[in-house]
């Protein structure tokens, strides 16, 4: 545990118990589960921008609602600034949610739709009674102006309905920087968004970064975006990392079969570069019936008998450099 | 307690909305009509005591069972009593009871509706069941065992006739809740350190008022219908107050003997209430889903 | 080609297609006089964001465009046919049998109480009569063969099949009839990147073995860059550069186009600049008068903002509507 350390995670688990039909609750007695996300360890460090990347189902975006507390952990502890934040009953845990902010996808759905935008950006001043009428007022438009939408003025009595995605997306994040927090979780902020956009709100968070001090947590499925923006990465694959690392080494060198392949098969924009993905058999099994060992071999061009008993652990072949895969070693 | 007020500055914020009516199409024309002939009856009864030829319910005012005519407009019933007095100023039992049953439902119906189904869980179960029962019954038999059980009046009829409907609201009420619950605008407000009623007041509620609204309107125009069928069994008021309901009891044993006018008259006003109620309804919920969808 | 093109040698020919939306809010021109040409064997791409017109642009081919949307004018000939004159018995015809369309979400396209086996032999039957169902049913394994799934799922229902299978059963069906063109309209959105270029390598195979030719609509410029022959980019329902994908990528010509291969990673690259597109694409109820990118536009000059620049041929088979390229026009 080092003194830059802001956020770690232990073996955090949250499993959903599968709805049995009626007939189904009679006759069996074992439970199933979908197991979103199955003992994931990470840590990350002040002022760094973290990537959770994975394709859907993996989950990524479940992981981020665990870290900060919109769902309780089947089991599993989260570490904010060295305190546990798992144990802390849920009222003491408010506290905490000025710190340990959320960027939701869907910016149609992430606004209020009844509230003006001055009432929705100002509304977590009032929550944690801080700052109140021309005090809160003078706030939102200073974070408003932020965040790029300018003049304020015009944006505070419009409804969310009025905007545009980018703009409801920066309103968002408006709401979550008010509290001046020290870590945001941004679970695929970008990706219902126009392309040509992305930029700018990618290039925005960047800057807010420096400006507030901040540390992300980035979700997102776009190993592209994730290579942009990220310091460290961390790849997911049906509920566990699989491999993560510093972002250069892992980019330039990639170990386990999973990102491989994702890396081969992601589309680049260049004609010329016919690239040969490398081909995976099958799909994503699914989350309620894991398959046995490695959960990868159904699907890994290199998998042997090995792989379909033991299942790997996360550890470091390099300095920041780790991978699940039993031929590691090997490697 | 601070809701309602809350509740009716926002119906306020929708009828603003509302302004640009007749831009919208078939469903602005259906609330226009529907609340012109709501206003013109609540008018009507309103100014009734200034503009009615005779007192509704002085007896032999004119001859038994007249045809219309010049003297009464409408004719007069079994007691000599002018039917058109009796109609300008018969819908105000009505008004009262259906106003009064929409308010109580509103009251306990929706605070209800709002905390069982955001709750979740048994609270949920067990209001479900409740109201599943109640909703089983056909409203206007249960209506009438209430108010055999409350006796007559206006208030004891709006009970009754708010004990069949909260069912309603409450379904509409928890279905809303329910996709509001899963929406990402819930969770942000759980993450920026919002309290459940807070959620519940601000988040919620302000988003299922349009849903509200469309079940009141639909509540009125059944209870002008049901306190109509209550008072026709007996159990309304009593003689001494003039009322559609009355008359249909008393112009129905008419019909046979060819006095037409006794019904008639009141029975269409009960329909013209219902129907204009109806409308809005009808508008307001046409209007407000395709909004939605956008 | 010049705008208005009715050479019969290719195998679809677009002319001058307008396409718009009567809303309650006023009339949305999303697709103005757009023409374009598409040749055997040939994949054509049509990029563009939200609002663009390309959907639109796609399901006008086959004359499917929602209410309250309708052509307002332009030709389309297929094979030399005039598709809008068609009576609408003889556009059933066309639809899957001469054009089909993979549609985007592979989730509400098949019908769920139906078995997939089920699927096929009603497309099959409806345009094929004659044949019976074994024949209707052995074609359909073909197919599967084709796309890669095992024959035994055609006994399926849609929700026993995963995102990535139900998509190829998708791609079978718009393929049963052997139809001349597909249209895929954003055929991998909802499908994650492995299973996605899988998809994408098979329409690829498919089109080269049974000779058909490839529209690929998509959001992505870089999945049109690396699989189509041809490209068309659009805004705001104009086609504002249509080129070769490699003409597209080394010479860029619309800001446009130049400010979305900027604005785009490129996982190849490491410590990339990237460039964002001042502004947000227009309200198509009230768009900006002339070019309708001028208000994004860094090099906007004066006529831009009066009148809507026509396209310029810059090179053969590289058009561009854009002023600055007004002195470059190759005269052929």
């Amino acid at each position: 545990m080092t003194s830059d350390e802001i956020l770690r995670v232990e073996h955090l688990k949250k499993y959903f118990p599968v709805e049995k039909g009626f007939l189904e609750r009679l006759l069996t007695s074992s439970r199933r589960f979908v197991k979103a996300v199955d003992d994931v360890s990470f840590s990350i460090n002040k002022g760094e921008v973290f990537s959770l990347v994975g394709e859907s189902g993996c989950g990524k975006s479940t992981t981020g609602r665990l870290v900060v507390r919109l769902i309780e952990p089947t089991s599993g502890q989260v570490f904010f600034e060295q305190q546990n934040i798992t144990e802390i009953e849920k009222g003491a845990f408010r506290e905490y949610r000025r710190k340990l902010q959320i960027i939701f996808q869907d910016p149609y759905a992430s606004l209020n739709p009844r509230m003006k935008v001055g009432q929705a950006v100002g509304h977590p001043l009032e929550i944690h009674h801080l700052e109140k009428g021309d005090e809160e007022r003078k706030k939102v438009m200073e974070i408003l102006q932020r965040v790029g939408l300018t003049p304020p003025e015009q944006f505070i009595n419009l409804y969310p309905h009025q905007l545009s995605g980018g703009q409801r997306q920066r309103i968002a994040m408006a709401r979550s920087l008010i509290l001046n927090p020290e870590f945001i979780v941004a679970d695929e902020p970008v990706s219902m968004i126009d392309v040509s956009l992305r930029t700018t709100i990618i290039d925005l968070m960047l800057e807010l970064r420096k400006e507030f001090d901040l540390t992300y947590l980035f979700i997102t499925h776009d190993l592209a975006i994730a290579k942009y923006i990220s310091n460290r990465i961390a790849i997911m694959y049906l509920g566990k990392i699989v491999e993560m690392g510093d972002k250069n080494e892992i980019f330039s060198n990639p170990m386990h079969p999973y990102t491989q392949a994702l890396m081969s098969s992601i589309p680049v924009p260049n004609p010329e570069r016919r690239r040969e993905a490398i081909e995976l058999k099958g799909e994503v099994s699914s989350a309620i019936d894991i398959p046995k060992g490695c959960r990868f071999n159904p699907r890994c061009p290199y998998a042997d008998e090995k792989c379909r008993t033991t299942e790997p652990e996360l550890i470091p072949v390099k300095p920041d450099h780790f991978i699940a895969c039993l031929k590691a070693e090997v490697k | 307690m601070k809701k309602p007020v809350r509740k009716r500055s926002s119906f306020n914020n929708q009828l603003l909305k509302i302004g640009s009516l007749s831009k919208r199409g078939l469903a602005g024309w259906l609330i226009i009509v529907g609340a012109i002939l709501v206003i013109a009856i609540i008018v009507m009864t309103g100014i009734s005591p200034w503009i009615r030829p005779y007192d509704p319910i002085a007896i032999n005012v004119g001859p038994i069972l007249a045809p219309p005519s010049n003297q009464h407009l409408f004719g007069t019933n079994d007691l000599g009593q002018d039917v058109f007095s009796r109609v300008l100023s018969g819908g105000g039992v009505m008004l009262q009871v259906s106003l009064l049953s929409v308010i109580v439902c509103l009251a306990i119906g929706v605070p209800l509706g709002l905390f069982a189904s955001y709750a979740g869980g048994i609270p949920d179960r067990v209001v479900g069941l409740v109201m599943d029962s109640l909703y089983a019954f056909p409203g206007l038999v249960l209506a009438i065992a209430i108010a055999a059980m409350l006796g007559r009046g206006v208030i004891n009829m709006a009970l009754s006739i708010a004990v069949v409907y909260i069912p309603s609201y409450f379904r509409v009420i928890r279905s809303q809740v329910l996709s509001i619950k899963e929406t990402s605008y819930i969770e942000a407000a759980d993450a920026i350190g919002a309290r459940n009623r807070t959620i519940l007041s601000r988040y919620v509620l302000p988003n299922i008022v349009p849903s509200i609204v469309v079940v009141a309107t639909v509540n009125f125009a059944d209870a002008i219908l049901t306190a109509a069928g209550l008072t026709f069994i007996g159990l309304g008021v009593p003689v001494t107050v003039p009322d559609w309901g009355l008359d249909l009891t008393s112009g129905q044993r008419l019909l046979t003997s060819g006095a037409w006018w006794v019904i008639s008259y009141p029975g269409l006003m009960i329909i013209l209430l219902a129907l204009g109620f109806t409308l809005m309804g009808e508008g307001l919920s046409e209007m407000l889903n395709p909004r939605l969808e956008q | 080609m010049n705008e208005e093109t009715t050479d019969e040698s290719h195998l679809l020919t677009v002319n001058g297609l307008t396409v718009e939306y009567w809303t309650r809010r006023g009339k949305i021109r999303a697709v103005e006089n757009a023409s374009l040409t598409l040749d055997k064997q040939e994949t054509l791409g049509v990029v563009g964001e939200s609002g663009s017109g390309k959907s639109t642009l796609g399901m006008s081919l086959i004359r499917l465009v929602p209410y309250p949307g309708r052509i307002v004018s332009g030709d389309i000939n297929l094979e030399g046919q005039n598709i809008r004159k068609m009576k609408d018995e003889e556009m059933r015809d066309v639809r899957g049998r001469r054009i089909s369309y993979v549609f985007q979400d592979p989730m509400t396209s098949l019908n769920p109480v139906e078995k997939i086996k089920d699927h096929f032999v009603e497309l099959i039957q409806t345009h094929e009569p004659k044949v019976s169902k074994t024949q209707a049913l052995e074609r359909a394994n073909q197919l599967f063969r084709d796309v890669g799934i095992q024959e035994e799922r055609i006994n399926d229902y849609p929700h026993q099949l995963s995102g990535g299978m139900r998509q190829r059963v998708m791609i079978a069906l718009a393929l049963a009839l052997n139809p001349s063109v597909v249209i895929a309209d954003e055929p991998t959105t909802a499908l994650d990147v492995v299973v996605q270029a899988k998809i994408l390598d098979l329409l690829n195979s498919l089109k080269n073995r049974y000779g058909m030719a490839l529209i690929l609509i998509t959001h992505d410029l870089s999945i049109v860059l690396q699989r189509s022959d041809k490209i068309i980019v659009m805004y705001a329902g104009r086609i504002v550069e249509y080129a070769s994908s490699i003409d597209l990528y080394s010479s860029t010509q619309h800001p446009y186009s130049q400010g979305l291969l900027k604005s785009i990673p490129n996982i190849e690259l490491t410590d990339q600049k990237l460039e964002a597109i001042e502004g947000s694409p227009p309200d198509l109820l009230n768009p900006p008068k002339g070019c309708r990118f001028w208000p994004r536009c860094s090099f906007a000059m004066p006529e831009c903002r009066m009148e809507e620049p026509p396209l310029f041929e810059t090179k053969k088979n590289h058009l561009v509507r854009c002023y600055l390229y007004k002195d470059e026009t190759n005269d052929q």
